[in-house]
């Protein structure tokens, strides 16, 4: 197995991360890359809270997480990667890496920022970081849950 | 005698109205128990409609699940702080002990909620 999900959300690991997906993928691990949180060990407590005990957490900051996920994407167990915003994952899938599908699952309103569909909000900046990512031949779709229709990339950008 | 506690109710979706509601229709109290919903918020959004929630007074903040965007808030907003306590996995029976014992320290009202809570769940015969 591998990462089944590489999901941008910006509520990072949460409910729809750890029941929504995470059951119904049967997940053996989720990786959350945030440099933030990475360097917290407080934090680190705080979303590991909400994760059953048979579930691994992964720390990573961004440079780790390049670097590890080959290890991640030849895990013989199931893992979810989630990261909070597009530059990290568009970093993860530059270079070496055979990321071949992005999800993105939430991100929220914040000035600057246009509805899109109900559960996200992009600037022009970021439809546009999320079109590169595409022409890097990556698909990009939107979906919340995975009861959830997929909505293609040009459909919300 | 001090201000009584402040009850706030974070949740998914519209879980902390429905409770809301029926508190006031069990008790009639109204104005012990503010709602909250994550709903379309980001972090920072989520820690402003708690900020505004809590006022500046004392509060206890009763969070639907031990994980996940609605805990990890509450968390960091009551961090280092002794007047603001957290609860997780909220039930209207614990919220219903609340509104009538307002006048305990945070931590202590947040201990007794989470106590009448844990007393209510059962497999009673049927």
């Amino acid at each position: 197995m591998s990462i089944a999900l590489y999901r941008i959300d910006d509520r990072l690991i949460h409910g729809q991360v750890v029941v929504g997906w995470g059951k119904p993928l049967n997940v053996g691990f989720i990786v959350l890359v945030d440099d933030a949180v990475r360097a917290s060990t407080w934090e680190q407590e705080l979303y590991r809270m909400g994760v059953p005990p048979d579930i691994e957490v992964v720390f990573a900051s961004t440079e780790e997480a390049s670097e590890r996920l080959p290890q991640w994407e030849s895990d013989g167990r199931v893992g979810i990667l989630v990261a909070g915003d597009i530059g990290t994952l568009a970093a993860l899938t530059a270079n070496r890496h055979r990321v071949s599908r992005v999800n993105v699952g939430g991100l929220h309103h914040r000035p600057g920022r246009s509805e899109r569909l109900r559960y996200v909000y992009l600037s022009d900046a970021e439809a546009v970081q999320l079109k590169t990512l595409a022409a890097r031949g990556v698909e990009v779709t939107a979906q919340d849950v995975p009861t959830a229709a997929p909505v293609p990339l040009e459909d919300f950008t | 005698m001090s201000e009584p506690l402040r009850g706030v109710i974070v949740s998914h979706a519209a879980v902390a109205q429905a409770l809301l509601a029926a508190v006031a229709a069990i008790t009639g109290v109204r104005d012990a128990l503010v709602p909250v919903s994550n709903d379309g918020c980001d972090t920072g959004a989520l820690a402003e409609r708690l900020n505004q929630a809590i006022d500046n007074k004392p509060a206890v903040l009763f969070v639907d699940l031990p994980g996940g965007s609605c805990l990890t808030s509450s968390v960091r907003l009551a961090r280092g702080k002794t007047d603001v306590a957290v609860v997780t996995g909220v039930n209207l029976a614990m919220l219903l002990d609340f509104v009538f014992h307002r006048d305990l320290p945070p931590g202590d009202a947040a201990r007794r909620a989470a106590e009448a809570g844990s007393r209510a769940i059962r497999t009673p015969a049927a």
